[in-house]
This record gives structure tokens, sequence and C-alpha cells, in this order.
């Protein structure tokens, strides 16, 4: 019996360039850089990195950066679903401009992001003076954060879910109510099921985004140490010191949380795609 | 400065039909791509000619400068040399340095702080004694720390012992992330030891009203006069003025406290940059043109502490109030301080988390 080949024949030409600038790109921009931080922390050793880690300053600017950047990227899904939703379905004056603005984060520097919201929410700036008469203060504190990571995140969940609620048939939805279904229920068992994975894989991006993010929220945080100091702030202070041992600890401690967290939301995707099948 | 143009356009001959254009144009059009990325890559990716010169500086010498920048093109021609194309590059003092060690291709540092330049020594790119090669501990001006306060000061703020009244708030960068914030911290830390107070003890408490910490002190200028954060920002006595002078002289006032510091931000030649005799020459008069009569007249002029004012306007020398001026010897020098105070777990730190 002859054995199976290793490496099968594709029908389909081009498999080896192809692969070959695949793995040429990846090693350069992804894999060089995350093996040069990881050597790094081999060079350091697993006790120094713990020992690194294992401050109470650094716990909480980790417990700051992920949780906030969790919460921002969970108002981004519910907010970004029904922003898709509303430029997808429905048509009215303006919508393309807007559709177009949704990309603006992207395209913004991150710097001048945070600045502007920086001029925005402080208590002298047009929202921040509105919310300051409330007795609310935005910039400078937690909440000034999460604005911030809220919209370099946003367009992540609009853009991956917009095509998916494009591509439903209203036949499904027609379906379901000569059924009898009612419209909620329609929404809750016919539609959601159907974005969650789009929506899923917007939240990992989103959340990815929030976590490394340092341009914007700078300007915003005010970063007191053990308040509003998040972890990438940190590292750079750690540069500052010319300690690139610990700077690289705290790094890879961030890129471990990370890991974790976006394969629990890969494995939350494979249930789901699982229970309801492919869409 | 002079740069290759690509190619030059030939006299258009015989109008061609689209194909006849568009056919050689297909050739020629990769060779084009690749011409142009080679060319980009050339012209970034700093090949530094002889009369050219980057200046490596921290973060409020923007002015500063783009004044001497000038300034010094016009001396070093009238010298009968080329026009040299100088270069200033500024970020905060401790990125900066991190840049030239990790090979940024200056060929003259001007930073915030002698632990820096002692870092990119360390790293081999001077010499370790270059501190002694110029005049004034290689210092050609010097500044001090100052309080900025609102208009008709509101919280009677007067010395370094106001501020950590209750309910005043101070603003003043990381001392983590930036040199002039280790200069604050220094200058209330030798006020504490002359009034009888115990140092840590103050600092510790002064920061507890820090309500914001930048990362540098543009940043700290801004948040304080333009977002309206804080009660007192303490600032470099030349970024002080400067606000003054942009922002306007009817909303802040300059409080100089009784104690403060002396700092001395120094400027040295990165031998391991220097390609040849040429830049080298350029190099040295660049900085002695620091210390000339001129020179010094323009740190005059933007609100910095020089030493010789033969040059200078009167109104920019008699602006200085007479303070007392502690110096980082009295700390024990920076090889002491950073690692005491602004090392990791130091007596900074301590301030959050204490030991």
């Amino acid at each position: 019996m002859m054995r199976r080949p290793f490496v099968q024949q594709s029908p389909m030409p081009g498999f080896g360039l192809a692969m070959g600038i695949t793995m040429t790109m990846l090693s350069v921009v992804v894999l060089l850089p995350i093996g040069a931080l990881l050597l790094k922390g081999a060079d350091f050793g697993l006790a120094n990195i713990w020992a690194t880690v294992n401050r109470e300053r650094v716990w909480k600017a980790l417990w700051l950066s992920f949780r906030l950047s969790f919460m921002a990227a969970l108002f981004n899904l519910v907010f970004g679903v029904l922003l898709a939703w509303v430029l997808a379905r429905y048509r009215f004056p303006g919508r393309r401009l807007l559709d177009a603005a949704v990309d603006l984060p992207f395209a913004l520097p991150t710097a001048v992001a945070g600045i502007a919201l920086t001029a925005l929410y402080a208590p002298n700036g047009v929202f921040g003076s509105v919310l300051a008469d409330a007795g609310v203060k935005v910039a400078y504190t937690r909440w000034g954060i999460l604005v911030a990571l809220v919209f370099v995140g946003l367009p992540f969940v609009t853009r991956t879910v917009q095509p998916v609620i494009e591509e439903i048939d209203r036949e499904v939805e027609e379906a379901s109510a000569t059924l009898g279904a009612s419209r909620l229920h329609t929404l809750r068992h016919v539609i959601l099921p159907m974005l969650t994975p789009a929506a899923l894989t917007g939240f990992a991006l989103a959340l990815a985004r929030a976590v490394g993010e340092y341009g914007s929220v700078i300007f915003i945080a005010g970063n007191i140490p053990l308040v509003t100091e998040i972890a990438p702030l940190l590292i750079v202070i750690q540069l500052e010191e010319y300690n690139y041992d610990a700077a690289a600890a705290i790094g890879i401690a961030m890129l471990l949380i990370s890991f974790a967290m976006l394969l629990a939301i890969n494995l939350i995707q494979i249930w789901s795609r699982r229970r309801i099948g492919y869409v | 400065m002079t740069r290759e143009t690509l190619g030059s356009i030939a006299p258009r001959p015989a109008p061609m039909t689209a194909a006849e254009i568009v056919a050689p144009l297909r050739r020629v059009k990769p060779l084009l791509t690749w011409g142009a990325i080679l060319a980009v890559f050339a012209l970034t990716i700093g090949e530094t000619r002889a009369e050219a010169l980057l200046n490596v500086s921290y973060d409020p010498t923007r002015e500063l400068y783009r004044e001497v920048n000038e300034a010094f093109t016009e001396y070093w021609t009238a010298q009968g040399n080329p026009a040299p194309q100088i270069e200033a590059s500024h970020g905060g003092s401790g990125a900066q340095a991190r840049s030239v060690v990790e090979g940024l291709n200056a060929q003259v540092v001007t930073l915030a702080l002698a632990s820096d330049i002692d870092r990119i020594a360390e790293a081999g790119k001077l010499p370790k004694d270059w501190q002694g090669r110029l005049p004034h501990n290689s210092s050609p001006y010097t500044s001090t720390i100052v309080f900025l306060v609102r208009e008709g000061n509101p919280k009677g703020i007067k010395d370094w012992g106001d501020l950590v009244a209750e309910g005043v708030q101070v603003i003043t960068p990381n001392p983590k992330t930036s040199g002039g914030a280790r200069w604050n911290y220094l200058a209330a830390w030798a006020w504490a030891e002359r009034n009888g107070q115990d140092p840590k003890d103050f600092v510790g408490k002064l920061f507890k009203n820090v309500p914001v910490l930048d990362s540098g002190a543009r940043g700290a200028t801004t948040t304080f006069s333009q977002r309206g954060i804080g009660d007192v920002l303490l600032a470099w006595e030349n970024e002080a003025y400067l606000a003054l002078k942009e922002l306007g002289e009817d909303q802040f006032d300059i409080v100089v406290p009784s104690v403060s510091v002396l700092a001395e931000p120094p400027v040295a030649i990165v031998e391991a940059n220097i390609a040849n005799d040429e830049q080298r020459k350029l190099a040295e008069g660049y900085l002695n043109f620091l210390y000339s009569p001129q020179g010094q007249a323009l740190a005059f002029k933007n609100y910095y502490r020089a030493w010789d004012s033969s040059a200078a306007a009167p109104e920019d020398v008699a602006r200085f109030p007479k303070v007392e001026l502690v110096d980082i010897s009295h700390f024990g020098g920076w090889s002491r301080v950073q690692p005491e105070h602004f090392g990791d777990g130091g007596i900074f730190d301590q301030i959050y988390v204490p030991k």
C-alpha cells in the first residue's frame, strides 16, 4: 500500500509560490519580532520574569489594561453590531458618508485621537464641562481610558459583521414570520446565531487592539501608578530605565494573557459554530 | 541640500497610438517601481553626507535650536565653509538617548540629563569623560524649576511647602519618563532638606497631590494650560516663560520658590557617529557656537540661564530672579541619584508602592 505523501499536491496551481510568500511575510512581520521578544525573555530567565511581573504595580496595570479592554470590546460588540445593522439594512441620506466614517479610527493617528478626546472630555472641554456639572469626570480617570479604547476598537466589530448582515436572505426572516415567530424570537433564534461567529471575530480583534493601545490612552489616562497606569506604559517606563529585560518580561506576560483570551474566544467560536452550523 | 533627480523628461516625439505607448511601459513599469522603491530607501535610510549634522535633543529645546541652527548656518557659511545641513530631533530625553544607543546616527546630542549621555557613553559611542571636554560641565546653558500658577495665584502658592496643602493640585510629568520631572522631584527634595522636613515624606505628600502624570514636559504644560487641570505646574523655567509668551501673560503667573535646582542640560559629540574630519569640524564648530556670545544670547532669548551675557539683550538677562540653586552634585551625582530615586523600586516608586 502506498503511504499518503506528507505534502499533497494541490490541483490548484501556484501553491509553492503563494506558500513561500506567505511564510516569508509571516516570519518577517510576525514571527521574528515575537521570537525576539521570547528570546529576550529566555535570556532573562523564568524566575526573573515572574519576579518582575509578580508585583502589585504590574498586576494592577495588567488588570486595568485587560479589564478595560474587555469592557471596551464588549461595548463595541453591542454597538458595533447595531451600527452594522443600521448601515446594512436601512437606506437614508448620508449613509455612505457614515459608512466611510466608521473607518476613521483606523486611519487617524492614535495620538491625534487621544489628544482630541482629551480636549473634548477635559473639565474645560465641550463634553467634559457638561459632565463636570453633573459631577462626572472622564478625562484622566479610568472612564477616559475606556472612551479611548472604545474609539480605537469601534470599526472592528462593525466591519466584520456588516458583510454577514448584507448576506442574510430576507426570505429567512420572512419564513420565520410566516411560521408565526414573533420579531424578538426571529431576532434571537434566526438572526443572532448567524451573526455570532463574525461578531465574535470582531470582538476578538477589538479586544486585541485595545490591549496593545498606547498612543491614544496615554494622553487621556492621567497615568497615576496603581490607578490609571496601563500595562504598555509600564513597559515604556522600564525602557526609559534601560531595563530591557523587565520590559520584555511585562511584554511576555501581556502576550500570554492575550493569547489565552484569544484562544478562549476561538473556542467559544468553534463551539457556537458546532451548535448552529456554518453560516 | 542636493538630491539627484530621477531621470529627465525628453522632448516628446511624434504622437503614438495608445497601444504603442502602453507596450514599452509594461516592460518599464516594474523597473520604475523597483527604481522608485530603491530611491526611497536611498533617501530615507540616513546616508549622511559630510556637511550634515543631526542634533538629537530633548523636548523643550525646539524653539531654541530652531534659532540656533539658523544662526549657526549663517555664521558657518560666513566663515567660508559650505552651507551645512543641520537637522534637529526632539523628544523625551531618555527615549532620545535610547535611539542613539540603538543606532540613530546623531553626531551631536543635547539632552536634559547627564545620565542620559552617560548611557550613550556606556554603549561605547563616546568617551566616558565626555563631560569634562567642554566648559561648565558641558552645559552651555542652564535652567531651573519654577512654578506656573493661574492668574492672580488664587491658591496663594509661594513656595514648595504650599504644594502639599490639602486641595492643591500639582501638575508635573512622570519622573520615570521625563528628565525635567526628575529635576522637579529633586528641587522639592532639596527644599524639604533645608526646611527641616523629612524629604522622602515630603515628596510623597507632594506626588499624592498630582492628579495627572504626563509622560513629558510638553504634555504636562498642555494639561495645565489647555485642559485647565491643576493649580500649579512644576516646569522648566524656559518652558514657563514660553507658556506665558505663547498663551498670554494674563492667564498665568510665574512663582519662583526659595530653593530650586540648577539643571544643567549637557551637550556632547557622539564620536562613534562622526564620519570624517570634515564632519568633526562641523560638530565641534556647532557646539562651540553654543558657547559663543551669539549662541549664549540666543539661549538667554529663549529663557535659558546661560553664562555669557555680553551679547544678550539686557531685558533677556534681567528677567531671571535670584534663586538659591542646588546642583546635582549635592545629591551625589546622577550615577547615584538615578538608581536610588528613580530606579525600579527606588524612592519614587515607593511613594506609590510602599516597601
